[in-house]
Parts: C-alpha cells; structure tokens; sequence
C-alpha cells in the first residue's frame, strides 16, 4: 500500500508538471483555435528571463511576477508580429509557423544562455513530509496546488466571463465575431499574452526540478500534448486531469506491468492517446465538436 | 436624410471587378431588397458595407462615412451583418452566441429580456438553448444568426440569403418572424434574397442588380412581376 500510494504521489508530481503546459496549450486553442507548439520554448525563454532577474539580486517571488508580465507582452507581441500574418489562411500553417517559433525561440535560449544546465532557485522548501505511509516534497505539493488554483481560474474565465467567452468567439470564428464588434485582433493578443504568462508559470514552477536548460520542456510538452488530447482541448480541468492520469499511470504502470518497466514507461501516454482517439476522440472531457457539412 | 447611403460603390476581389458603382439609400426604418443573379455583386455590396472588403466611392452611415473602417467599429456603431452561411458560432451554446450578439451592449440589465423576445419570436431556439450551435438545423442556425445580431440592437441590419439551403416551410416562417421583428423593432434592414417572393414580402423598395451595375430600382409593387426581374435572375 505504501508503495502504491508514493507512486501515485509521485505521479501526481510529474503529472502537475505536464499539466501546467497542458493549461497553457488550452488556453491558446481556446482563444485563437490554434495548437501552439512554440509553448514550451516560450515557457524556457521566461524561466531564463526569471533566472536572469534574480541573478541581478530580485527576490525569487518578485522576479517570477515582472516574468510573468514581461511573458504576457512577449505573447502579445508573437501575436502581433509572427502568428497574425497566418491567421487568415490555412489553421495547419499557423501551426507550422508555431513550431517554428519553437525552434527560433529555443535557438534563442541557447545562443544567449547556452546548453548547460542552471540551477534553478525553488520557491518552495526541499524537504518533506510523510503522509500515510508516502513522502511528499512540499515542492510537489505547491506545484500541485498552484496548477489546480490556475485550472479554477481558467475554467471560471472561460466559463464565466465576458472576456473569456469573447476569446471563445474569437476562436471559433473571427470574422463573425467581428460582426458583434468584437475587437477580434486584440483579443487575439490578448490570448496569446495570458498563455504566454501561464506559460512562465508553469516553466518558472518546473525549472528548479528539471534544471534549466534550452530543451527542458521539449518531452514535458510531448506529455503535455498527451495530457490535452485525453482530457479535451476545449477543457482547462480535462486537461489538467489528463496530465496527472498519465504521471500516475505511467508510474504504475513501470512497477506494476513487468513487461513495460521503467524502460518503456515512455509509452504508456501514447497507447492512451491512440485507445482514446479510437474512443473518444473529444478527449475525456472535452466538447465533441460538431459539423455540419 | 437616409440612414444608409451609397454612392458610386466599387470592389474587386483581385484583378476582378465585382461593384461597378452601386448606389442604394436605405431610410430610417425602411426596408430595402437587393436581388440579382449568382455573382451579380448582391454579397459584395453588403460585405463593402460592414467592411470586411475593401471598397470604393463613398458609404455614410447616419451622416457619416464608414468606408474603410473596418467591421468591428461599423458593427459598433449600430449596424449587424447576418453573412451568407449564418456566421454561427458553432462551439458556442445558443445562449452564448446570444451574448455574443450584445457584446458591445452597456444596458447589461436588459440583455436577459430581450433573449426571451429572441425566444419567442423563434420558439425552436428554446429548447436548444444550452445546446451547442453546431448540433442545430440550418433553419434554426439562421433564426439564431439573425436573433444575435437582433442582440446587439442596431440601427441597421444587412441581411445574406436568409433562405439559402432551407426547405420552403423553414424559409417562410424565418422571413415571417423577421418581419415582426421590423415592425416591433423599427430596425431598418437592407436585404438580399434569390427568392424574390421572399423578399418582396418583406420590402418596401428594392434594386436590382446586374454584373456589378444597378439595373432597375422601385418599389415592390412596381418591381413585382416584372420581366427585367425574371431576366435579372436567369441571366437571360
């Protein structure tokens, strides 16, 4: 019992980390429709700017919040400047525009910080506590937290505001929303910057565990993906949900499934993607979109 | 002074000239047809109207130019476009494309009656309220096209084949609410319809257009039955 319940523990640790990516890429396709692949490098960039300031002496706290400002005008700005020229055509070109963004903005990283691995100050202790018989790290447990108190903002956001169903609108079609005077490029930014700034949180939040290095997102936004096409790209709690099925399950399915070990426990998440594609293509807990031809 | 004004309006998509200097007026309140056949330029006008095509020659709006300003201040100063194809907001609920609609609104107060208006004067939506907008037919995505854009109370509504892809029934009874919705609301409408019956059942005046040009301008009792109107239509 004890065992089971630290690898679900530890489970729900790395599933917190792919889930605060995961958040990020669904607020993107909630606001603009697009899958945006360049989230993970753009999440490094702030934990490299966070890394930067407090290297010149701010606070950690302190430097984590001017990140996330600076992040949200970093994603405006992407917006305005790279994404929007695609924006009108073909949705699969804006997403292959993404992706390379996610290699300029990593060969950014690299060119200005380098390959080596930065240590990354932890805003919450390193020790650890015994619950039931399991041992959490006061880490995990804040990573934990601060993902669910971002999914019930999200959630509240797209569910409860005007701002959030605006963005809605915006994504599901631009120029029909334009026709109730909705500022549709603005909202486009505006999307953009508050994935942007999720994105510096969830990178400020798993960089001291992973180390802070140019491609220390890139498997974390392959489990991600995962995480958000088996919760439902149009759900923030699905995602989350997603992300923290594959930690657990992966965890357990390396000790439980002789065959599987640690050695293949990489591709538990991809069976689950392609038995839910076959599924439930909507996700787990996601809206199924419907077309009329 | 007419509500709505154009004069001498020009567009191209490309090297194609689709407006070859239209000129329509439609009054406060008035409601007003533009028929013609495919590609006679009927869609274009109203999209250089709300701006989502570059045009030429000059649209004022309540005294005012609008051209070139783009839909969303056309869209705020008082003037909906329910587009060809119904621009439904497929992911939305029905109550959400409803807000959608009073987006710009200030009088939030008042928003939640006039969604029990836009109920009833299509009471199929009502049920589908919570459901989402792609699940609906075409005949209740277009009542719910024209009750969002009812939602944001403009001055002005430029109306796209409202009957396009509807069975006949589903058709008249669209175009029937639509016409108590004007009288009720006064909104002034600027229409385009392939089936002159429909249109002539609601508008006091129309022009018909030709390759781009306005051919024939009337009102309904002078236009109905006309030969030029048969001919504008098959193209003969």
């Amino acid at each position: 019992m004890g065992t089971f319940l630290q690898l679900v523990v530890d489970g729900l640790s790395t599933g917190s980390i792919y889930a605060a990516l995961a958040l990020a890429i669904v607020l993107v396709n909630q606001a603009t429709g697009l899958i945006n692949f360049a989230q993970g490098g753009m999440a490094v960039l702030s934990a490299y700017i966070a890394y930067v300031l407090v290297q010149w002496g701010l606070p950690l706290l302190l430097a984590i919040l001017i990140t996330i400002l600076l992040s949200f005008v970093f994603g405006a700005v992407v917006e305005r400047t790279l994404v929007r020229r695609f924006e009108r055509g073909d949705p699969d070109t804006a997403v292959v525009a993404t992706i390379g963004i996610l290699t300029l903005v990593t060969g950014i990283c690299a060119w200005l910080w380098g390959y080596n691995n930065h240590q990354f100050p932890s805003l919450f202790p390193l020790s650890s506590f015994n619950f039931l018989g399991a041992v959490i790290s006061w880490r995990s447990l804040g990573t934990f937290l601060v993902i669910v108190a971002i999914m019930v903002v999200l959630q509240l956001l797209f569910m409860k505001t005007k701002l959030g169903l605006a963005l809605r609108a915006v994504a599901t079609n631009p120029e029909s929303s334009a026709f109730s005077g909705l500022p549709v490029g603005r909202l486009l930014m505006v999307g953009w910057g508050l994935a942007a700034s999720l994105g510096a949180v969830a990178g400020t939040l798993v960089a001291p565990q992973l180390t802070l290095t140019p491609g220390m997102l890139d498997t974390a936004l392959i489990y991600a993906l995962a995480a958000v096409i088996l919760g439902g790209l149009t759900s923030p709690v699905g995602a989350v949900v997603g992300a923290w099925l594959i930690g657990i399950l992966e965890n357990l399915a390396a000790v439980y499934v002789s065959f599987i070990g640690y050695d293949l426990k990489v591709a538990v998440p991809f069976i689950l993607i392609l038995v839910i594609l076959i599924f439930r293509p909507q996700g787990l807990l996601g809206r199924k979109v419907v077309a009329r031809v | 002074m007419a509500l709505l004004e154009l004069v001498d309006v020009t567009a191209a998509y490309g090297p194609v000239q689709v407006l070859d200097g239209i000129s329509l007026e439609v009054p406060e309140g008035g409601a007003v047809g533009i028929l013609g056949a495919n590609g006679a330029g009927k869609t274009t006008t109203l999209r250089a109207i709300s701006g989502t095509v570059r045009a030429g020659g000059t649209i004022t709006f309540d005294g005012r130019s609008i051209r070139g300003i783009g839909p969303e201040r056309v869209a705020a100063l008082g003037i909906a476009h329910v587009p060809e194809g119904r621009g439904t907001l497929t992911q939305l609920s029905v109550r959400e494309n409803l807000l959608v609609g009073a987006y710009l609104r200030k009088d939030r107060k008042a928003i939640p009656s006039d969604i029990d208006y836009c109920l009833e004067l299509f009471p199929q939506l009502k049920n589908r309220i919570a459901s989402s907008a792609a699940a609906l037919s075409g005949g209740e995505q277009q009542m719910l096209a024209v009750a969002r854009a009812f939602m944001a109370k403009p001055r002005l509504l430029l109306l796209d084949e409202a009957s396009l892809g509807l069975a006949p029934g589903t058709a008249r009874t669209v175009y029937q609410a639509i016409g108590r919705l004007r009288q009720e609301s006064g909104i002034a409408m600027l229409i385009v319809e392939q089936n002159a019956n429909l249109a002539f059942s609601l508008v006091d005046t129309a022009t018909v257009l030709e390759t781009g040009r306005n051919a024939l301008t009337g009102t309904s009792a002078e236009l109905k039955g006309m030969d030029e109107i048969r001919r504008a239509y098959l193209g003969g």
